[in-house]
């Protein structure tokens, strides 16, 4: 080998990333070139001044700590329906069951778990827009934004620009969702952000449902064995149209 | 089932390293402020992401989601840090004669020069020497956390060292 095959090789030979014929090649090579030998030199001595300046930042004691109280917080909001109430809770949780039957009787089943859902999505979206993390793919291109998906998710949300209908595709990130990691699809409408979550439907229903809640509209909506639930602070009508866009 | 299960896991394959995680939040974001910011929101993330990470390397794991988040907070707060690098290949590094002149330069090198030269470097270099040099990461693992392929990584870690070495002589580090 010559001195311009050699030097692409040094780095990976200083790293020992070099596997061992070529490895064994440089070491020839560097017995009978002086140049080469000194810009070996050279990068090994660069090496070892940045691993014994200490330039390592630790992280401090605070911001441990201040870690470890958000995941105790996040982990208490996730939880508590399912920790088991104290004996004196389930007495009274009995003494109370006549009431809930009416209730259940009075009301659609499964309206509490669809509040508690919006409810989460909406903390979702507020905090997607706070925490400057809206986005982890930021590209207007559905052909970007669908294969960073792959290998985060097992399964593959459906990812449409609907720039022609008036609500363009910005971008997408991973968010979590009733327990689960979900797919977020951002889109832009006018100076609205809007918020779909994406993730596999688990009964067939085909109704979509629309809440109002704390100034968002909620829409939840299972197309193709796919469930979204879409969050935006766009006016109902206007979500709605979004929505359908969805299966078409 | 227990609240204390997932926290018992981010225990062991998170907090071990908190370290590494601020390190790397701290040379791409440049101050403490924000990256106490970054890596604690990563840190949340890493939380909420712990049932889809499948074993491994979790070190890797974790700087990969410290990396995004860092990204995103910068494209937001400092598009201009960001700096899209043509990827031509290793020409730039191929003048032994730099090289050598360079090798006396780096006696000399301080703490607080090669500090200031890490800074200089555009993000995408920075990170790289960060991830090799600091934290001992193999190319492939540094190929993970960057999300570029091993060739990428290479050119990016050989003009990075270029840059550093160049930034040195000129900041009067020759004798």
């Amino acid at each position: 080998m010559n001195c311009h095959e050699i030097h692409p090789l040094l780095h990976a030979y200083v790293d020992s990333e070099l596997d061992l014929m070529p490895s064994l090649e440089v070491d020839r090579h560097l017995k009978s070139c002086a140049a080469c030998a000194a810009m070996k030199r050279s990068l090994e001595s660069l090496r070892a001044n940045l691993r014994n300046a200490d330039l390592a930042y630790r992280a401090p004691e605070s911001l441990r700590a201040h870690i470890r109280q958000s995941v105790a917080a996040e982990s208490e909001e996730e939880t508590p329906r399912r920790t088991s109430r104290p004996w004196m809770w389930q007495l009274l949780a009995l003494g109370s069951i006549g009431f809930a039957i009416v209730m259940l009787m009075l009301q659609p089943a499964g309206t509490s778990s669809s509040d508690r859902l919006a409810d989460e999505a909406i903390s979702d979206h507020v905090r997607s827009l706070m925490a400057g993390h809206l986005m982890d793919v930021v590209s207007t291109d559905q052909h970007t934004v669908k294969p960073w998906f792959n290998g985060k998710i097992d399964f593959a949300p459906e990812v449409k620009d609907f720039a022609a209908q008036g609500f363009p595709l910005v971008g997408g990130r991973l968010d979590y969702l009733e327990g689960q990691t979900v797919a977020a699809l951002v889109y832009q409408r006018n100076k609205h952000t809007i918020n779909a979550f994406v993730w596999p439907a688990k009964t067939a229903t085909s109704i979509a449902t629309i809440q109002e809640r704390r100034g968002y509209t909620v829409i939840n909506r299972d197309v193709n064995g796919l469930h979204y639930c879409i969050v935006s602070d766009l006016n109902g009508k206007e979500l709605s149209e979004f929505a359908d866009l969805f299966g078409k | 089932m227990s609240a204390t299960d997932p926290q018992r896991q981010f225990e062991q394959v998170v907090v071990p390293h908190l370290d590494a995680a601020y390190n790397l939040a701290r040379w791409l974001a440049g101050n403490d402020h924000d990256a106490e910011d970054i890596a604690q929101e990563a840190s949340l993330r890493a939380f909420r992401f712990l049932s889809g990470f499948r074993g491994g390397n979790s070190r890797s794991w974790l700087l990969t989601i410290v990396r995004n988040t860092a990204y995103t907070w910068l494209k937001q707060n400092r598009p201009q840090a960001i700096v899209s690098i043509a990827e031509d290949e290793l020409h730039e590094i191929e003048d032994p004669d730099a090289l050598k002149n360079h090798s006396s330069a780096l006696h000399h090198a301080d703490r607080d020069v090669l500090r200031a030269a890490l800074e200089a470097l555009p993000t995408e270099f920075r990170e790289v020497l960060i991830l090799r040099e600091l934290e001992g990461l193999s190319y492939k693992e540094i190929s993970e956390v960057a999300d570029a392929p091993i060739g990428t990584v290479m050119s990016r870690l050989a003009r990075a060292r270029k840059q550093l070495q160049d930034f040195l002589a000129n900041k009067g580090e020759l004798p």
